[in-house]
């Protein structure tokens, strides 16, 4: 593999408490640029801590008790708060689940876009609105002119998906960390929206760390997949290899308990 | 005589847009008619909006549908009196969604699940706790965990208690709507697993709202697919998913994604301009109909 993007040595995540839960555990992996990781598990595995845990958005009572996260030749845990948010949104940037509640209602789509530009002083006013206005064209939203003036609510849910990708593009960031980013949508709009993705990725060269519980998605999208499992990795490969011929127990339980598994093929 | 017989059932619902503009109305549900027969599981499919968890809901008539006919072994429901239609709802009960929020997180589980028995004034109070007990280990609860609240139960688990507070009035039907969509896919196979397993043991028909094709194709014997309020495919499960012939069902087939990197993939866009949304079911093939 090239030199990785990413690479996650031996993070460990603990949520504080009586007990205290680990829910991360010696976990590491490493994206390469222009690659898509697909991190694979069920609820409360721990995907979702590590990836918030790479951003350092961790609330307490979680905390990282030990690893590194090295990025672009820092290791993210020991940035200050001001270098951390420089990475945040430029470089790093994150799509989330519910597009409904991570945009902001109040704002106009378009002023969202271009916030990501302002905040990060990579733009001029202006020169915001315009990029707003061709990053909603590069999500391939139709009318995007008008559509940049529009309210979240005005917006449907495959829409504001898209909005928020391309909040998520604005600074053309090598990195992108998208949590469970289709769950909330209908299957013919997911499918959409995958598309998207897979040619954003083609077009700017993006790596992915893409979070799901849905080996669909993954089958999709992911080159490599890491599955995990009570807060550790127990499985990791190439894409073809985990599906094919997955090695632990537990990814073939996983795979197993995916309604036609076994079918495949066109349809 | 089917278990089950839907015919041309409507439900509009009228939205107001402020005070000079005429109100507008959604035709959520649009001249739908299908049956159910008795012991089988029939999948009714479609997406956010297609107006499948709203048929639902007006078979149990939870929203009162504005016309149409509901026939439960034969007799109309829609014109039964409140105390008839509760009596009718012995007969016919829905597991929802949202283990989280259909259960009432301040009564224990035990009283959740007596909580129909009371209602329909069943039994004494011993003998509403065994069947309590019996109902937990039906659905594969420890009865030891009567006395617990929702919070402290998986949402698989609080599935399964949902489930139990359906059966205890030993329905012939359950409307499972979306009933496993929430859930992890291991928990959602245990619970398909359940389902299934109930239905022989006890002869239960089921109506299986979903938005998931694969898991419908995996366990339902016939579906229909809604699209925009109107059923436009139904038949054999098999005939349907193999030959698919409207261009929503094939859209929606197209989308699912698959599980082989390699498998080509023809998506297949739907262009709303090709069909003719007002075309009627007709037969295609042997137990297959489509509007087209």
């Amino acid at each position: 593999m090239a030199a990785p993007l990413l690479d996650v040595q031996h993070l460990s995540v603990v949520f504080d408490g009586s007990p205290a839960v680990t829910a991360v555990d010696d976990v590491s992996f490493q994206i390469a640029p222009g690659e898509t990781l697909g991190l694979v598990g069920e609820s409360g595995s721990g995907k979702s801590v590590t990836a918030f845990s790479i951003l350092r958005l961790l609330q307490p009572p979680g905390r990282v008790s030990g690893g590194q996260v090295l990025f672009e030749g820092r290791d993210l845990l020991t940035l200050s708060e001001r270098e951390m948010r420089a990475v945040r949104g430029a470089r790093i940037s994150l799509i989330f689940q519910e597009p409904m509640t991570a945009l902001n209602p109040v704002m106009r789509a378009g002023d969202q876009i271009a916030e990501a530009l302002l905040v990060h002083g990579q733009a001029t006013k202006s020169e915001a609105r315009a990029r707003a206005i061709d990053l909603l064209n590069a999500v391939r939203i139709p009318d995007a002119a008008q559509r940049v003036r529009d309210y979240p609510h005005q917006l449907s849910g495959g829409m504001r998906q898209r909005v928020m990708i391309a909040i998520a593009l604005a600074c053309q960031p090598p990195l992108i960390i998208a949590d469970e980013p289709t769950t909330a949508l209908d299957v013919t709009i997911q499918a959409q929206v995958l598309e998207l993705l897979r040619d954003l990725k083609e077009q700017f060269n993006l790596a992915v760390l893409l979070i799901t519980h849905d080996f669909g998605v993954v089958a999709e999208m992911a080159d490599r997949v890491a599955v995990m499992y009570k807060g550790r990795l127990v499985e990791q490969g190439p894409v073809r290899q985990i599906l094919r011929e997955p090695a632990h127990e537990y990814t073939r339980g996983l795979l197993a308990a995916v309604p036609g598994m076994t079918k495949g093929g066109p349809r | 005589m089917p278990l089950l017989e839907v015919r041309h059932l409507v439900k509009h619902f009228i939205r107001k847009q402020g005070l000079w503009r005429p109100p507008s109305v959604v035709r959520a549900v649009d001249d739908v008619s299908f049956t159910i027969d008795e012991g089988e599981m029939f999948g009714l499919v479609g997406e956010s909006g297609s107006g499948k968890s709203t048929t639902g809901r007006c078979i149990l008539r939870l929203i009162e549908p504005s016309s149409g006919e509901v026939l439960f072994r034969g007799e109309n429901v829609l014109g039964f009196e409140r105390s008839r239609m509760r009596l009718a709802r012995r007969d016919m009960q829905i597991v929802f969604q949202d283990p989280y929020s259909s259960l009432n997180p301040r009564m224990r589980v035990g009283d959740i699940v007596e909580e129909p028995l009371i209602i329909h004034q069943l039994g004494t109070k011993p003998e509403r706790r065994a069947r309590v007990a019996e109902l937990f280990e039906l659905v594969g609860l420890e009865s030891s965990y009567l006395s617990r609240y929702p919070h402290e139960f998986s949402g698989g688990q609080r599935q399964r208690i949902g489930i139990a507070r359906a059966l205890a009035l030993n329905p012939a039907l359950i409307i499972a709507d979306e009933a496993v969509s929430a859930l992890d896919v291991s928990i959602q196979a245990q619970v398909v697993r359940l389902m299934m397993d109930l239905k022989d043991r006890l002869k239960l028909t089921y109506l299986f709202i979903a938005h998931d094709l694969r898991l419908v194709e995996h366990i339902c014997s016939r579906v229909a697919v809604m699209y925009l309020g109107k059923i436009v495919e139904m038949g054999e499960t098999r005939a349907l998913f193999s030959q698919p012939t409207h261009p929503y069902t094939r859209a929606l087939l197209s989308a699912i994604p698959v599980l082989d990197p390699d498998a080509p993939r023809q998506r297949i866009q739907l262009d709303p301009a090709a069909f003719d949304r007002a075309a009627p079911l007709r037969e295609i093939g042997a137990q297959h109909w489509a509007a087209v």
